[in-house]
């Protein structure tokens, strides 16, 4: 493999992480966010300050995912206040706020970012194969919280939250608890941008961005892990392979977004689903 | 007599309508109890009040002795209370049978973490089938609730509350929708499972002929105020029961 195609894997890697950790926020707990790009930043910040200091590139993702599921959980509690049409606006103000206090602040770079200091010291081929491998593990965690008593939980959360509360299950709980997994798995995504595009700027982390996570999401098919993987791959490639699409992102992404949710509110997982008896007879 | 729920001059307003007022009324460990009155009376409220849907103005609600009040709902379900509604919530995303086993997995959901290392459902599952088939809806164990009539859903009412294995549990009329072989199946089932399991339940039903058949003890509810407490008998001939059910002085109408 050239060192583009290693790019790509890395590339895709590092999408699927991020889909998959507001797949389970979106998806799992039923919490709508399109401010998602907020904590990837706010992982890839703490990344790139943590190389800056010396400390090692693990020690980054660490740190990185730490802070970002922190900053998660404070903008759960925040969430737990308002019903699910205003949660919209406010994680999409979390966004914006996030873009604001970033632009401005010199230790963080403002508009020209940050470089890291020291690279990963696995080679092109040994990082795709680590952010391959974490984002294999990314998805076995989405499948085993699906199946586990915490997965059950929230699809009663997602399903109906008052209904929820008379099974005895603490809905802000696990909605904070949906907030912190997810957004901390951001934060290791963001950690792993910093180290692959070894320059970070804050329109890396834009409303442009949220809007292409929840894409993924929502055309993939809230909720399916698998979906939300296929279509991640799909949405990743397609504006490398079709270089003009990148110039009309936001147009494409947000009109698959209106489309799936107007037409197929169960995305390519459901499609998918519908065909496979169909396939079966003859 | 000790009291497992006590409801102590509970009041609740409305925008300024108060749907009720000062009520209280205890029940105690073993007791089947009928809470009735006619429609806009407050039955509802006053579950709701106990449940911890809505906050009284003022009042308290004991559980064994224990303060409900402040506490939120599902700490309350988590202290033995177990609710089936009137309008029908079933999780629509799940089985009708996923709908009982997440009931049946109380123990396991407290904790979203300890949640997150456990994914063993079997126990559960049997659990809800052995429910369902208590409830006589074993057949739509399988099948999603957008497709059941409500005579099925409000069994799965039932059968959700059941699985949580509650010390009390709440029926805001569970033979409403139910043909009347059903409901007699059902309101049977009920006081069985007050008469050998010991279950102790508050029963609000519209369904009078049931309730006279089930209860041994009635508290009549008529504009927000407890108006009679006692025997069915002696409920059912007190003049102000036949006054707030018939609307006038039943004399008067005779007359």
């Amino acid at each position: 493999m050239g060192a583009y195609e290693l790019s790509l894997v890395t590339l895709v890697g590092i999408n699927v992480i991020l889909a998959l950790s507001l797949n389970l926020i979106t998806g799992f707990c039923g919490q709508i966010s399109l401010g998602h790009a907020a904590f990837y930043g706010t992982g890839a910040y703490a990344c790139a300050l943590i190389s800056q200091a010396g400390l090692p590139f693990y020690a980054g993702l660490a740190v990185g995912g730490l802070v970002a599921g922190a900053v998660g959980l404070v903008v759960g509690l925040a969430s737990l206040r308002v019903r699910h049409d205003f949660l919209a606006i406010t994680t999409m103000g979390v966004g914006f706020l996030f873009l604001g206090i970033v632009r401005q602040q010199e230790p963080l770079g403002g508009e020209i970012g940050l470089t890291i200091a020291a690279g990963h010291g696995l080679g092109g081929l040994g990082f795709a194969l680590f952010v391959a491998a974490l984002a294999a593990a990314t998805v076995w965690f989405s499948l085993y919280v699906k199946r586990s008593w915490m997965g059950f939980s929230f699809d009663a959360v997602a399903d109906d939250e008052d209904t929820a509360r008379l099974v005895g299950i603490d809905v802000a709980r696990y909605k904070l608890t949906a907030f912190a997994l997810g957004t901390a798995l951001a934060g290791v995504a963001g950690g792993l941008y910093t180290q692959y595009s070894g320059i970070i700027v804050p329109d890396a982390f834009g409303f442009v961005v949220s809007i292409t996570i929840l894409a993924m999401v929502v055309v993939g098919g809230i909720g399916s892990t698998f979906g939300v993987l296929g279509a991640t791959v799909v949405l990743t490639l397609l504006p490398l392979v079709f270089q003009f699409i990148d110039d009309y992102k936001l147009l494409l992404y947000g009109g698959l977004l209106f489309i799936v949710m107007r037409f197929f509110p169960g995305g390519l997982a459901e499609l998918l689903r519908r065909a496979r008896p169909a396939r079966r007879s003859p | 007599m000790t009291a497992l729920l006590e409801v102590r001059e509970v009041s609740v307003q409305f925008d300024g309508v108060r749907a009720l007022d000062t009520v209280s009324f205890a029940v105690a460990e073993g007791e089947l109890v009928g809470l009735i009155g006619p429609n806009g009376a407050g039955k509802t409220t006053c579950l709701r009040a106990i449940t911890g849907a809505l906050r009284p103005a003022s009042g308290r609600v004991l559980l064994d002795g224990r303060d409900l009040t402040g506490l939120p709902p599902h700490a309350r379900v988590r202290l033995g209370l177990g609710l089936s509604q009137q309008l029908v919530r079933p999780f629509r995303s799940m089985t009708v049978a996923e709908n009982v086993m997440l009931a049946a997995g109380l123990a396991r959901t407290a904790r979203p973490l300890r949640a997150l290392v456990q994914n063993d459902r079997g126990c559960e599952r049997a659990r809800a089938l052995e429910l369902l088939r208590r409830v006589g809806i074993e057949d739509a164990a399988a099948a999603r609730p957008a497709t059941l009539p409500l005579g099925v859903l409000k069994r799965l009412e039932v059968a959700r509350a059941l699985a949580l294995a509650p010390r009390l549990l709440l029926l805001d009329e569970p033979l409403a929708g139910l043909n009347s072989a059903e409901a007699r199946a059902l309101a049977d089932t009920i006081a069985a499972l007050n008469a050998d399991d010991g279950l102790t339940v508050v029963l609000i039903e519209h369904n009078l002929a049931e309730v006279l058949r089930s209860c041994r003890r009635l508290v009549v509810l008529d504009n927000g105020v407890r108006i009679a407490e006692g025997a069915p008998q002696a409920v059912m001939a007190d003049p102000a029961v036949r006054v707030a059910y018939l609307g006038e002085d039943p004399d008067h109408a005779a007359a």
